[in-house]
Parts: structure tokens; sequence; C-alpha cells
């Protein structure tokens, strides 16, 4: 059997080193080092002339490398790998929505993000006799019968300021014997767009994926560019870069310890951190004038500098503000009705998150040591290691620590990049896209792991443009962290994921 | 419990003082722009041809912004050779009509975002409950609409409140380009509110389409299908660009000239 093609994080090579294996022999292969530890970070189809090409991309944390193989399908249908590895199944569903192919003996085989009615009746090699796609969420969700068994719907427009999705519980009383989450709410095309780049249009798009993650997802899309066009980025952008993708950590994760503490009614820290939240961001703002840092990662480096007086200013600001955390988060975690409600509440096993390939906090906090920064060090992270933080309990107590001691490592991370920032150029002259490659990045964004692949044509456009947000490997864990609970917990298990609705509707 | 009280203490009192104190903006904020026609070496296409959104164009001799489309990512102001068009600190960008939103003004004297008339004003001058319909939005004007109901705004010290049920609002704030697979959950929204009722459209994305413009995924923007009462440019708006657009919109404060 031919070994994959093996690759590092956000290197670019040659496509046709790649070796198109027959379908057998590709499935083995996948499905063997599923098996053996690897994960799926990304498996897509990309639309060719003779058919639909299956590629699939495995990350292995044992050794930091991104393993590559690809196959052909000439026909309408190809046999499911979800039911030997549950890690893929969204991957196959969305194949089928994207490119027509029928995973044959897919057990959940259901739209991923629906066609937008405009979008409908465009191909004019569709059959006229096909049957119109669905509505957005009409599908057959599963359901649960028997007696006093009953259904709650929720959404697509929820309570709250937050995005829409649907929810579709089974209960018999209070408790949850099964969720289903039908999204495609946010669909807005971005990722086809982004695949007919690049263009001026691009970095925008990176930073609108998922606008809380808007510096994890711009540096994904830039170091996708810089490795295909060979742009080497200078020492001091890439700190900056760490600094501000760990700043966006920093917010979100305050943000998420607040929302936690109030949806178990611990008003004090909520308000505490729904204020320092604001903090966070206001120093991503110092550094960019956009809290959300729009506008500071481009392909070649970052926009904006800092010179020592703001580097200073910001750590003080820092420093205050995450001393205040500290204080609002020890009284969340020291209360013990607070406990009573965290601990055992929304258990995922750590053989559940690995068999559901789950990143990020969530992965960790059940146990799995999985983090980007750690397992595929790109940019910054490759000279200055982070220690990946772990817990083992899976539940949202693990959840809000795991997010608890994120924030004082990053916080510790920022002062050692802004006390000791390298000298140089801030960037360096973007280049074209070379012809025929590919290029897959890792960033950890705050969420988990982001992956952007790309595909050049001969022209050195996009041919394929892919993202994979880590809502896209979560959601299915919140469904599952869900059973056995009481309906009433859905929001405090919902809010210890805080999945993006937009990263994953793309 | 004393521990508590101790952190209540230290954490002490972090409202605004905004509107009687002027909004607390970094120094690199990114406001309303500046045109200097005079700077303008004519038919230079360099800003136009660098907009992601055709959000500035040559209008004769100088060149103009539709703040509606405008993401505020200054690509015209670093391509412009003579630095004609400059981003200043100015975080009052809301306006009542589309063609308000474009900069320079046909009038520069006159108010940029006029309050509503006395009739709605009693109705909703004291008291706003808004239903927020987030419609194909990234969560950046979700967020920081968000972040007017935390204790650094306050938003419910000026009687305005995000509510949970459109039956009980008085009209919706929509955030996101209106992804097609929104547009019948934003009409039932809207058809749900009470009469009378105002929209308002937050966000580049909510007034023009932002980045998304064009797509068929999605719709240009909600004025295609309510009725828009107040725009709120940005990508997304400072939390005090939000803010002063509904102080204004309530005849709360004062709104600032066109320019």
């Amino acid at each position: 059997m031919s070994e994959p093609f093996v690759s590092a994080n956000g290197e670019a090579f040659d496509w046709s080193a790649v070796p198109q294996l027959p379908f057998e022999r590709f499935a083995d292969g996948l499905l063997g080092a599923l098996g053996a530890g690897q994960r799926a970070a990304a498996f897509f189809g990309v639309a060719t002339g003779a058919g639909t090409e299956l590629v699939a991309v495995l990350a292995s944390e044992r050794d930091g490398l991104l393993r590559w193989s690809r196959t052909l399908v000439a026909g309408s249908s190809f046999p499911a790998l979800t039911p030997h590895a549950p890690e893929l199944h969204l991957f196959e569903r969305e194949i089928a929505e994207q490119h027509g192919l029928r995973p044959e003996g897919h057990p959940w085989s259901k739209p991923v993000r629906f066609v937008a009615t405009t979008q409908r009746h465009r191909s004019p090699a569709e059959p006229a006799s096909r049957p119109a796609p669905p509505e957005v969420g009409v599908t057959d969700f599963f359901r649960v019968e028997g007696h006093e068994v009953h259904e709650v719907a929720v959404g697509p427009v929820h309570a709250g300021v937050i995005e829409p999705g649907h929810f579709r519980f089974q209960c018999h009383g209070e408790e949850v014997l099964h969720l289903e989450i039908s999204l495609g709410y946010q669909h807005r095309g971005v990722e086809r767009a982004l695949a007919a780049g690049p263009d001026k249009r691009g970095p925008h798009y990176a930073e609108t994926l998922a606008g809380d993650t808007t510096v994890g997802h711009a540096t994904a899309y830039c170091q996708v560019l810089e490795a295909l066009g060979g742009v080497r980025v200078p020492a001091r952008a890439q700190a900056l870069r760490g600094v501000a993708l760990e700043l966006e950590r920093i917010a979100n994760h305050v943000g998420d310890l607040g929302a936690l503490a109030g949806d178990v009614a611990y008003l004090p820290t909520a308000s505490f951190c729904g204020r320092l939240r604001g903090e966070f961001l206001n120093l991503t703002a110092e550094l960019c004038g956009s809290r959300f840092g729009r506008g500071l990662v481009r392909p070649g480096g970052v926009r904006f500098d800092v010179p020592a007086p703001l580097g200073r200013s910001v750590l003080s600001r820092l420093d205050t503000a995450l001393g205040e955390v500290n204080d609002a988060v020890g009284l969340l975690m020291d209360a013990p009705s607070v406990q009573a409600r965290f601990e055992e509440t929304g258990r995922v096993s750590a053989a559940t998150a690995s068999s559901i390939g789950l990143v990020g906090p969530a992965a960790r906090a059940s146990g799995l040591p999985r983090d980007a920064r750690h397992d595929f060090p790109h940019g910054v992270y490759r000279f200055h290691q982070l220690p990946v933080t772990v817990w083992h309990t899976g539940d949202v107590f693990a959840r809000a620590h795991v997010r608890r001691k994120e924030v004082e490592r990053s916080g510790t991370f920022v002062r050692r990049q802004l006390e000791g920032l390298p000298g140089g150029a801030l960037e360096s002259a973007p280049a074209a896209p070379r012809p025929g490659q590919a290029c897959a990045v890792l960033v950890e964004g705050w969420r988990g792991e982001l992956c952007h692949v790309a595909l050049t044509d001969l022209r050195g456009r996009f041919s394929t443009y892919k993202v994979v947000d880590p809502s896209f490997h979560n959601w299915l864990g919140l469904a599952l962290a869900l059973r056995g609970q009481p309906i009433s917990d859905f929001p405090l298990c919902n809010k210890s994921f805080n999945l993006s609705y937009c990263g994953f509707d793309l | 419990m004393l521990k508590l009280l101790g952190t209540r203490l230290r954490q002490g009192h972090r409202t605004t003082r905004y509107p009687a104190e002027p909004p607390a903006l970094p120094p690199r904020f990114r406001g309303r722009p500046v045109i200097d026609p005079t700077r303008c070496e004519g038919g230079c296409q360099s800003c136009a041809e660098a907009c992601p959104t055709d959000a500035i164009a040559l209008d004769g001799t100088a060149p103009r912004v539709d703040l509606g489309r405008c993401l505020f990512c200054t690509d015209c102001e670093r391509a412009c050779p003579g630095g004609a068009v400059v981003f200043a600190r100015d975080h009052r960008l809301a306006a009542r009509t589309r063609a308000d939103l474009v900069v320079p003004g046909s009038d520069p004297l006159a108010p940029s975002c006029a309050a509503l008339d006395a009739k709605l004003r009693a109705l909703f001058g004291r008291s706003l409950k808004l239903r927020q319909v987030s419609a194909g939005g990234c969560n950046g004007c979700e967020a920081d609409v968000n972040v007017l109901g935390t204790i650094a705004f306050d938003l419910g010290r000026f009687g305005i409140q995000m509510v949970a049920s459109p039956r009980h609002a008085d009209g919706l704030l929509v955030t996101g380009p209106v992804s097609d697979h929104m547009k019948l959950a934003l009409e039932k929204t809207w058809a749900a509110v009470p009469a009378p009722k105002l929209v308002i459209a937050v966000g580049a994305c909510a007034i023009s389409g932002g980045p998304y413009a064009g797509h068929p995924e999605t719709h240009d923007g909600c004025d295609t299908i309510v009725p828009v009462d107040l725009y709120i440019p940005g990508c997304p708006p400072h939390p005090f660009t939000i803010l002063d657009g509904l102080l204004c919109l309530l005849g709360r404060i004062e709104s600032g000239a066109r320019r």
C-alpha cells in the first residue's frame, strides 16, 4: 500500500505529488489511520472533469504532520465511511450536498446547510425529474416514540441576541433523550466566494467567516496565501499576530465564563465578566482601531505596529484586567452553588470526544490533549510554546476550568511577546500564489482548530478553498452532552460549548 | 459572602458616563471618513479599485463614500496617492435614510440622523423594546449589540431593552445581509411585532449586504424585505456608534452634522 503524502502545517507543495488511489485503498488507508489515532482535519470533494475527487487531510498529534490522500469517484455515489468512523459523518453529508454524491450506507444522510432558494435549479445538468431540495430546517428529524415522550422545537430565532439555528429535543418529562441540531440559516456563500479568489474581498470574507474569530480566520487565510506565494512573514508581524490571537482567546473565554455564570444565575461574575470581556476587546482596538481586530492581519504581515509606549500601556491595562478576571472567576468557581450546577452536567467522555473528533477547549475538557498551537506550531508558536490545558471530567465544570486556565496562560504569552517584540518590518511584499499547488493551514482559534485548505489552478487562482471551523466538529458534541440531561440545562450546556453558527453555515 | 462583597467593592462602578461625557475611543479608531476634494487627483480610480465593496466612487471630481457599504478597512485611504480620503475618529455615523449615508452629503450642515416625529417619540422615547434578528450576521454586530446590555453601557438606563418575543417588542434590530434561509423568519418576526413598529439595520451587511453584497445566497441587506427607520453603519459598528444612533432616533441627544 502506498504511503499518503506528508506535509507540515502551512507548507505548500505540488498537488500532483498526492497520488490518486483507487477507492478501496483510499478508504482502507483513511480508516486505518483514523483507527490509529489520526484525526480528520478536512475531508472534501473537488470537482474535476472526470468526476469528483475526494480529498482527506489527516492530522496527527503524534508527529505534528498532515497526511493527504485522494480518490476519484466517477459515479454518483460512494460507500459511506461514517459507519466505521463517526467523525466523518458531517464531512460526508457536506460532500453529498456540495457535489451531489450519495454516500451509500450513511446512517444520517441529511442536508448540512440546505440550498438557497435563489440557487436552486441552476445546474442545467440536473434532470427536471429530480425533486426540489428541501426548505431550510425541513428534514426528517429523528423521533423518539412512546408514552409521554414529547418533542420541543426551538429556533431559528432565539430569545437572546444570538445567531439563528434550530434545535429539536426528544424528551421524556424533563429528561432529554435526544437532541438534533439543524443549521444552515446563516449560509451566505462565503466558502464558494473564497474559492473564486484570491481577490480584494478575500481578507474580509476571512474576517467575517466567524466574526468573533476575526484574527484566527484572517491568520489562517493569510498563511494559506503566504505559503502558496512563497512569502516569508517578518518575525515582528508573526509576534503581533500571536498577541492578537491570544487577546481574542482571552476576550471570548472571559465572555463565556461570564455567560456561564449568568446561566446558573450567579450574577456578580456575570456582570463583572460582561464588562471585562470588553476590556480585552478594547485592547485589540488599541492595536488596530477595531475591537475585533478587523484590518490587522493581511497577507504578508500585519498593518499596525506596536511601538514600545503602546506595548507598555497595553500590558499595564492587561494586568489590571486579568487581575479583575481572576477575582471575578475565582468567586464563580469557589461558590458551592455553582459547583453543584457545573459538575457532572453535560458530560462528554474522552472516548466519545475522540470518536466524533472534538477539537478545542471542548476536547481538552474531555481529557484530549489537542491544541494546534502545541501540536502543529506555526508562526510565533514555533518559538514560544504554550502548555496544553487539559482537564478530565468532560462536564461543564471542565469546559469552564479549561477556559479559566487558558486565559491565564494566554495572558502570560501576550506579556512575553509584548516585552520582547522582535524588530524589523511589519509586512513582506505579497506574491501571487503559484499554480498547481496545495496547502493546508491549522490555527488554534479560541473555539479550537481552524483548518483552511486551498488548491490552485494552472493560473494560480484558487480551484478549491475549504474552511473547517471548529464548530463543524463540535456541534455533535453538544447534542451528545445533552443526552440524559434535564432540558432546563440546555442553555448552560450550550454556553459551555459556545459554538459558531456562521462559522458552520459558511 | 465577605469575599463577594470585597470583590464587588474592588470592581467598582463601571458604567460609562456617556452621553454626559464624550465616549472613550481608541486613538486608532476608524470612524467617519473625511473627503478633501482639493487633494483628489481627478480621474485616478485608485480608491474605487481598492474598495472591496464598491463603497467609494468618483463622483465628477471628488470621491464619495457610501457608509452603508463601507467596511472601514481604509484600503481606499492607503490606495489614494493624494490623501483625499482620511478616516477620522468621529463615531457618529447613523442616518435615517439610505441617501444620508453618503459622505460628503449634499448639505453638510444638515443633521445626519433626525429624531422620530413627536407622536412616535411620545410612544417610544422613554421605553423602547427591541427584538434582535441575526439574519446571516457574523456575530460581530451581534456581539457589539449584546455588549450594550452589560454594565459598561447599561442600555436599560435609557429605557431601551432587548426582549425575547416580537410580541413584546416595538421594533426589530436586524444584523446580517439577510441570508436567503433567514428571509422567512425575518418576515414572520416583523409581522409578529405590533404596529407602530421600527426597524433598525445595524452594520454594513444589514444595510447593503456588506462583504456579501451580490451573493445569490443573501438579499443584500434588510431594506428590501422590511422598511428601515435607522441605519447604523460599520463592520461592526462600535457600541458607541450604535448607542448614538439609538439615542438620536429617540431624540435624547442631538444628532451630529452630516459633513
